[in-house]
């Protein structure tokens, strides 16, 4: 990880996962673990956020509400998949209300594997992010530069 | 008569880690009633046991909640333990019972920290998370797993627990006494905290028992049910007196919650003193045949499991009534007529577990 030009504020939801993970994102931010030394901070609204941290998998009533908060944050925006199940549907694959990862619905930038993910992981996956995020923010800079000098 | 407004509340909302969705129907700042919808967190488990074989199911048993996932696991295995006749080691009843109440001061940690969170005290918030770290410490170390243990099977334990590491337990446990006490100073007699607690969402002895609340929110209101008393696991052998209170305000949920911290404390202790030397798990032959209900006590209040089986490795039905499922009907009884700004924490207080209703 580069130096970080802005500190990423994630957002938070529980698409469908048992809490395992949930209470395991939460752990991230107490002091054993503590984020906020990175200027990760959790945060309620989606159009303060820059990291989208979903844990457990898609289902029919959920599906909209995941959508509807990606295209409430702000571009750059970077998706962090956490557990297992969030990445393909783990052990609850096979039920009839589970329609798979979240990748299903989103593009999601980092995986972050386990049942129930290990805080460290979580963590390593959200440092992650933040190098894609920057990556994204230079890309959209460039771009916008471009426009403005009239070359696309 | 002044205008009805309807103000949403979830499915994703910062005091809350999981989805449930409220309308709340509003009169200027008082909540007149609350309509629930649920299902963002459901995906079938219960239906999953025609796929999975008995044996192969408590892994997805201890995955309906991720929070109480060792009783969940615990309550699987007993029911089929019974349904089978299968004789449990005493040792692995033992150590059963003390992991089920490391489980309980986790949880209620977690909730303890979750609602200082609610009512804006975040340093207290961190705190209580500061301790329960110390507890996930003791039983990572025992089992292998932070939140989800995977350490109970149909017949016994996988692991079993060294002395030395038991001795060391009762001193942790000395430990996490004096920093709950310093924790529970602050809940019982913080003034800022008691104006948000003290006298919001009574729910009176008679509700509490028509609603059919359960747990520490039907012991806060003076019902002194504990399904420990039934005497599973080890409870038989161990003492203890259900937690209760009378006036069933937020306030009396939370000394219900703190108490039974210093309880699971010294059941532990009392598990750690009498545990038997023995083997921790029996062979499991054959399938199941018959049905049987288990009831346990969990942190957030009793649990029922319904277990049918056919002769056959794969089980006819499974069903789980859980303690969140039995308080959403006194939740909404709250809700009704109190104030926006306590809605969180009168949602906190039943201590929510919407992974487990919704399954």
């Amino acid at each position: 990880m580069s130096s970080l030009s802005k500190s990423p504020w994630i957002l938070h939801y529980d698409a469908s996962s048992c809490n395992g993970c949930d209470i395991e994102v939460l752990a991230c931010l107490t002091p054993m673990y503590d984020v906020e030394r990175f200027g990760i901070i959790n945060t309620g609204n989606p159009k303060h956020a820059d990291i989208f941290v979903v844990t457990g998998s898609v289902n029919e009533q959920n599906i909209d509400v995941i959508k509807n908060l990606y295209n409430q944050m702000p571009d750059p925006k970077v998706v962090v998949a956490v557990g297992i199940c969030a990445a393909t549907g783990g052990i609850f694959r096979e039920c009839y209300n589970v329609m798979g990862g979240i990748d299903q619905v989103l593009p999601v930038d980092v995986y972050v594997p386990g049942c129930a993910a290990r805080p460290e992981s979580i963590i390593d996956g959200i440092v992650k992010a933040t190098t894609i995020l920057e990556e994204k923010y230079k890309k959209m800079k460039e771009s916008k530069s471009l426009v403005k000098k009239g070359r696309v | 008569m002044s205008r009805r407004t309807i103000i949403p509340f979830g499915p994703q909302h910062p005091v809350l880690p999981e989805p449930i969705h409220l309308d709340l129907v509003m009169e200027d700042e008082k909540v007149v009633e609350a309509i629930p919808s649920i299902g963002f967190v459901h995906r079938g488990l219960e239906k999953l046991v025609e796929k999975k074989d008995f044996i192969e199911y408590i892994y997805v048993a201890e995955r309906i909640c991720g929070i109480c996932s060792f009783m969940h696991g615990m309550g699987y295995s007993q029911a089929i333990e019974q349904i089978m006749n299968i004789e449990v080691p005493e040792r692995a009843v033992f150590l059963r019972t003390i992991w089920a109440e490391f489980s309980r001061l986790h949880s209620h940690l977690l909730w303890l920290g979750l609602l200082a969170d609610a009512f804006g005290f975040e340093n207290l918030f961190m705190n209580c998370w500061r301790v329960r770290e110390k507890i996930l410490d003791i039983i990572e170390e025992t089992t292998g797993g932070r939140v989800i243990f995977g350490s109970c099977k149909v017949g016994g334990v996988r692991k079993d627990i060294d002395p030395v590491t038991l001795k060391r337990i009762d001193k942790l446990l000395a430990e996490l006494e004096k920093e709950i006490k310093d924790i529970s100073n602050v809940f019982m007699n913080e003034y800022t905290v008691k104006r948000r607690l003290v006298g919001v969402g009574v729910l009176s002895k008679e509700d509490a028992h028509v609603l059919g609340a359960v747990g520490p929110m039907m012991r806060a209101s003076g019902i002194a049910q504990d399904m420990r008393n039934l005497g599973y696991g080890a409870y038989s052998k161990l003492e203890f007196e259900p937690i209760t209170r009378t006036n069933g305000d937020s306030y009396d949920r939370c000394a219900v919650r703190i108490d039974e911290l210093f309880q699971s404390i010294s059941l532990i202790r009392q598990a750690v003193d009498k545990i038997p030397e023995g083997p921790v798990d029996v062979k499991v032959t054959g399938n199941p045949d018959g049905e049987y209900f288990a009831r346990l006590e969990q942190p957030r209040g009793e649990v029922v499991y319904y277990i049918k089986g056919n002769g056959t490795k794969f089980l006819d039905r499974v069903r789980v009534r859980t303690p969140t499922f039995a308080n959403v009907p006194a939740l909404l009884k709250l809700l009704q007529g109190c104030d926006f700004a306590d809605v969180p924490i009168l949602i906190l207080t039943i201590d929510p577990c919407i992974s487990c209703t919704e399954r």
